[in-house]
């Protein structure tokens, strides 16, 4: 899937930026953005390293164990692939809540260990596990309950009220979430993102890829 | 109600990183964990994960720059044009929305640009401010995540994300055009 979005945005800049005359800014943004993404993964380093250890101390005291026993009644409907005590459950309703709180900093940090829990239970290691893709949906959706930095910018204009956005953004956003969780949830069964071993969903369908 | 709702998520927006990094490490010496050992031991973890996301990075994040710097979302505009008047979009809000999974950064730039143009407090104003917030960057977070743990093969992510970003774009309109318009 990747490989043609890729190659369909790289090649429609280039044809695009030629017609428009802006090849010199396509050119400028490439190189550009090589350095920003060198930029957001150092800048990670840091704060990576200080949840990833506060993660490790929680999990050594059994916490987030306790976590995810708590979630249990949900995460065994969205990941039923997962132990319902394995710590990826753990490190994944750490980061979901961040993610809420809009505590982007901690979020990131949270998800990344959860992918890595959750990589340990992957059969296929460079193909993605349904489970992964489950919680990249609830990533990608991501409900929003303040969101903080465009009611900033409202702020700076002048809005009457900066805030009256809340209320069509938790709307919008949970709406999001659920449409991707339930289309990420229906997609797993089609031929074309079968897992090459699936046999849970050929038999439940009772079909052959 | 909504500014009780609005003081409640931000005291624990606020409170929440002071408590978890207080009560993590406190319950955890209680339970006769070596804190400080064990921190580092995690925190070297740190690096290595930042780094491998680079390449992933670079990939996603220069295809996005150049497909921006290309104009080519005005194309797309246009051409989508016909189908968002038809549900009631507003064409000056499409960029806005077309560029909500490729950039969290582009988004806030062309809804600010919006704002400045039509003030905060217009439909159009209200409507990006809701695209801002409805989903996540799906590309940014598909590159970053799966870049992690090195998983190149992404199956159905990129389309269930996608089955999401047009669900918030959808729901952001129905629901603004409901309270705002």
């Amino acid at each position: 899937m990747l490989n043609y979005i890729w190659l369909g945005m790289m090649a429609i800049a280039v044809v695009v930026g030629a017609i428009n005359g802006k090849l010199p800014e396509v050119t400028k943004a490439a190189f550009d953005y090589a350095k920003t993404s060198v930029d957001i993964a150092l800048g990670l380093i840091g704060i990576m390293a200080l949840w990833l250890g506060i993660m490790k101390i929680a999990d050594e005291a059994g916490l987030v164990r306790i976590l995810a026993r708590l979630i249990r009644p949900i995460s065994k409907r969205l990941f039923p692939d997962i132990p319902s005590e394995h710590p990826a459950i753990g490190a994944m309703v750490l980061n979901i809540a961040a993610n809420w709180l809009g505590l982007s900093n901690a979020a990131t940090p949270f998800g990344l260990k959860a992918m890595e829990e959750l990589q340990k239970l992957n059969k296929h290691k460079d193909t993605a596990s349904n489970a992964m893709a489950t919680f990249l949906a609830l990533n990608t959706g991501s409900i929003t309950l303040i969101p903080a930095t465009i009611i900033g910018v409202r702020v700076s204009l002048n809005s009457s009220n900066p805030a009256e956005i809340i209320g069509t953004t938790i709307f919008a956003s949970t709406c999001a979430t659920i449409f991707a969780v339930t289309g990420t949830k229906l997609l797993q069964r089609l031929p074309a993102f079968r897992l090459p071993d699936d046999t849970e969903s050929t038999t439940k369908d009772g079909e052959d890829a | 109600m909504l500014v009780i709702f609005e003081k409640i998520v931000t005291i624990i927006s606020v409170w929440a990183i002071p408590v978890l990094l207080f009560v993590i490490p406190v319950l955890a010496f209680i339970r006769k964990v070596k804190v400080y050992e064990v921190f580092i031991d995690g925190a070297k973890e740190g690096f290595e994960v930042a780094v491998k996301i680079i390449p992933y990075l670079v990939a996603i994040l220069v295809a996005i720059g150049m497909l921006r710097a290309s104009g080519a979302i005005d194309i797309f505009v246009k051409l989508l044009s016909p189908l968002t008047n038809l549900i009631g979009l507003p064409a000056e809000a499409l960029p806005a929305a077309l560029m909500r999974p490729l950039s969290g950064s582009g988004t806030l730039g062309i809804a600010t640009e919006l704002m400045v143009a039509h003030g905060p407090d217009s439909f159009i104003g209200k409507l990006v401010s809701t695209f801002y917030g409805s989903t996540e960057t799906t590309f940014y977070v598909v590159a970053v995540y799966f870049g992690a743990v090195g998983v190149r093969k992404t199956r159905h992510a990129v389309p269930g994300g996608l089955i999401g970003d047009l669900a918030g774009l959808l729901a952001a309109l129905f629901i603004c055009r409901l309270m705002f318009a």
